[in-house]
């Protein structure tokens, strides 16, 4: 995919997580919009997947560490042929397969469940882990937030990706400097993130979370590090692309009432609207 | 019975491994940094390149493990089941229970026979804590024979399953040609009227002992060896309890949330066919010391169920 197609499909990435978070009146839609790009161009660029064989052995695996933002990972899904978007309103509801935190027992092409934070880079270790003991060509990536790099055990893992030199590994942190509580530097800092990364013997890229030029050279660059694990820390505004959301705490995990829902939407379409005039 | 074979079970689960590795080329084993304690040293030794040694990071192992699992790898992990089982725990819940993954836990230096270094590291709380994730097999064999036994059928299952093992040499009470292994299953080693004593781990070498000094006083006792906590094999305890009309359990671990529980769930809910007591760590934290003195101390060898039983019988519920 081109740049702009990419970012035709994040619109409608984008559309489908604030469209799940609002029938489910719950959710956190911050940093599935943050992520959205990121999403966007895993699941419709960088990864070697198959929505119609989704456990085919020499897939590229991704662990949504940060698994609250299960809403951006079942919309790229969704959008990439998974399951029907359709399915995005039975976000968290009783019977859904779409449960609150990514679940691989319910959705097949989940590589891992996830939600409990600090977890996924262990988890994302063990698959990279796997396929440097069996010479398997897959790739793994794994998301984390930058408030969930306050859990130490992403630390532990930091520590056996770079010792075990796992360069089919990426960590991609979605730096988007917003927690619950507040900043991320006001609640308990994790900068620098990219010298704590490079301390641990990651080749580390800091880049535009938003910016597909940077973010295609960022994945390019992975590919040919050898010997070392990638972290990529994407640099990105929490609540993207919604006017209301940008850069506010408080849509860490609220879902928009009906009146929000709307201007969301219009929001979206505008940028639909932008982009089908770029030549 | 000075005379019997000892071993500990934390040694036939290294030797175990070694076998598996020979039989499945999937099998890994992870540590961290307790390799020559948990003696999966002998597999790093036949197996160097599956053998991973993560450092002093009990949940980072856990996690690697769930990623290894999702591959294909049959993982075992290896520590002390103070962090295996405790620290562990929610990464176990929600990194290998949840997604029901293939991962075995074996846990080594469980329960008070430690010994000396102490309450820090005794842990009597681990099969509360494993025994509540739901599919998890928890199995607690009670000598050589029957721990290799276990990590052969767990590397057979598919599913997550904890194992835990002791420290200290216990004998050897299963060397018998028609001895036979399976998850889920309990067996009668000795059959008895009067009371059944239900037993796991080392307690079932002490129970038969004490069995032996029970009859001698008229007490017919019949022991009971429980491997697998969960699934308890409940149609084996029910019957024994319905003819003894008595039981007792008997378990190096809490008496709280271990085998003395699970009985208890058992029998209460087919509507107390039995009195019960529960011999194990009486919600206390253990102490340095010998593993002897400690069994001792704590009134889990032959000599201290034999007594427990007898105040049992006496007391007449």
């Amino acid at each position: 995919m081109n740049n702009l197609e990419l970012k035709k499909t994040a619109n409608a990435v984008r559309k489908g997580i604030v469209t799940a978070v609002y029938s489910a009146k719950a959710g956190h839609p911050g940093g599935s919009l943050s992520a959205a790009d990121i999403y966007t161009y895993l699941y419709f660029e960088e990864m070697n997947i198959d929505p119609a064989n989704p456990d085919k052995e020499d897939r590229d695996r991704f662990v949504l560490s940060k698994g609250h933002t299960a809403p951006g990972l079942y919309s790229a899904m969704a959008n990439r042929g998974y399951f029907p978007v359709a399915d995005l309103v039975t976000l968290r509801k009783l019977g859904s397969n779409l449960q609150g935190h990514p679940s691989m027992q319910y959705i097949p092409g989940i590589d891992m469940s996830s939600g409990s934070l600090g977890q996924g880079v262990s988890v994302a270790c063990g698959m990279a882990l796997a396929g440097q003991m069996d010479g398997a060509p897959y790739r793994v990536y794994t998301l984390v937030g930058d408030g969930e790099i306050q859990e130490g055990q992403i630390w532990e893992a930091a520590m056996f990706a770079g010792h075990r030199k796992l360069d089919n590994l990426v960590v991609i942190v979605d730096n988007n400097g917003l927690q619950i509580d507040g900043p991320v530097d006001e609640v308990c800092s994790p900068y620098p993130i990219d010298k704590k990364f490079e301390a641990f013997n990651f080749h580390v890229i800091n880049i535009d979370a938003h910016d597909y030029d940077e973010i295609r050279a960022a994945f390019k660059e992975a590919r040919a590090t050898k010997d070392k694990p990638t972290c990529i820390i994407a640099r990105s505004l929490k609540g993207k692309g919604i006017s209301f959301m940008e850069g506010q705490c408080a849509w860490h995990g609220t879902a928009p009432n009906d009146e929000q829902y709307k201007t969301a939407i219009a929001d979206l379409d505008k940028i639909d609207t932008e982009l089908a005039e770029v030549k | 019975m000075s005379e019997q074979k000892k071993i500990a079970t934390r040694e036939s689960y290294g030797n175990a491994l070694v076998e598996l590795g020979a039989k499945y080329e999937n099998v890994v084993v992870l540590d961290a940094d307790l390799a020559a304690a948990t003696k999966t040293g002998v597999f790093m030794k036949s197996y160097p390149d599956r053998h991973i040694n993560c450092g002093i990071a009990e949940c980072n192992m856990t996690g690697i493990a769930a990623g290894l699992a999702t591959c294909g790898k049959i993982p075992f992990i290896s520590s002390f089941a103070m962090f295996a089982a405790g620290r562990n725990f929610e990464q176990v819940r929600n990194s290998i229970g949840y997604p029901r993954l293939n991962v075995k836990i074996g846990a080594t230096h469980a329960g008070i026979t430690v010994g000396e270094d102490g309450a820090s590291h005794q842990c009597n709380e681990d099969i509360a804590l494993m025994r509540v994730i739901p599919g998890m097999v928890v199995m607690n064999p009670a000598d050589d024979i029957e721990a290799k036994a276990a990590v052969h059928a767990a590397a057979a299952y598919k599913g997550p399953v904890y194992m835990r093992f002791g420290r200290a040499a216990c004998p050897v009470i299963n060397d018998r040609p028609e001895y036979n292994f399976e998850i889920g299953k309990g067996e009668v080693l000795r059959e008895g009227s009067d009371v059944t004593i239900v037993a796991t781990g080392i307690c079932v070498g002490s129970a038969l002992e004490a069995a032996e000094k029970l009859a001698v006083d008229g007490i017919s006792a019949e022991v009971i060896n429980i491997c697998t906590i969960k699934p308890l094999d409940e149609k084996l305890v029910l019957e024994s309890a319905k003819k003894t009309g008595k039981v007792v359990t008997a378990e190096e671990h809490s008496i709280i949330g271990g085998l003395g529980s699970a009985v208890c769930e058992t029998l209460a809910e087919a509507g107390n066919v039995a009195s019960v007591y529960r011999i194990g760590i009486r919600d206390v934290y253990g102490e340095s010391g010998s593993a002897a003195a400690l069994v001792e101390k704590y009134r889990l060898d032959a000599k201290g169920i034999y007594e427990q039983v007898k105040e049992f019988m006496l007391k007449g519920r």
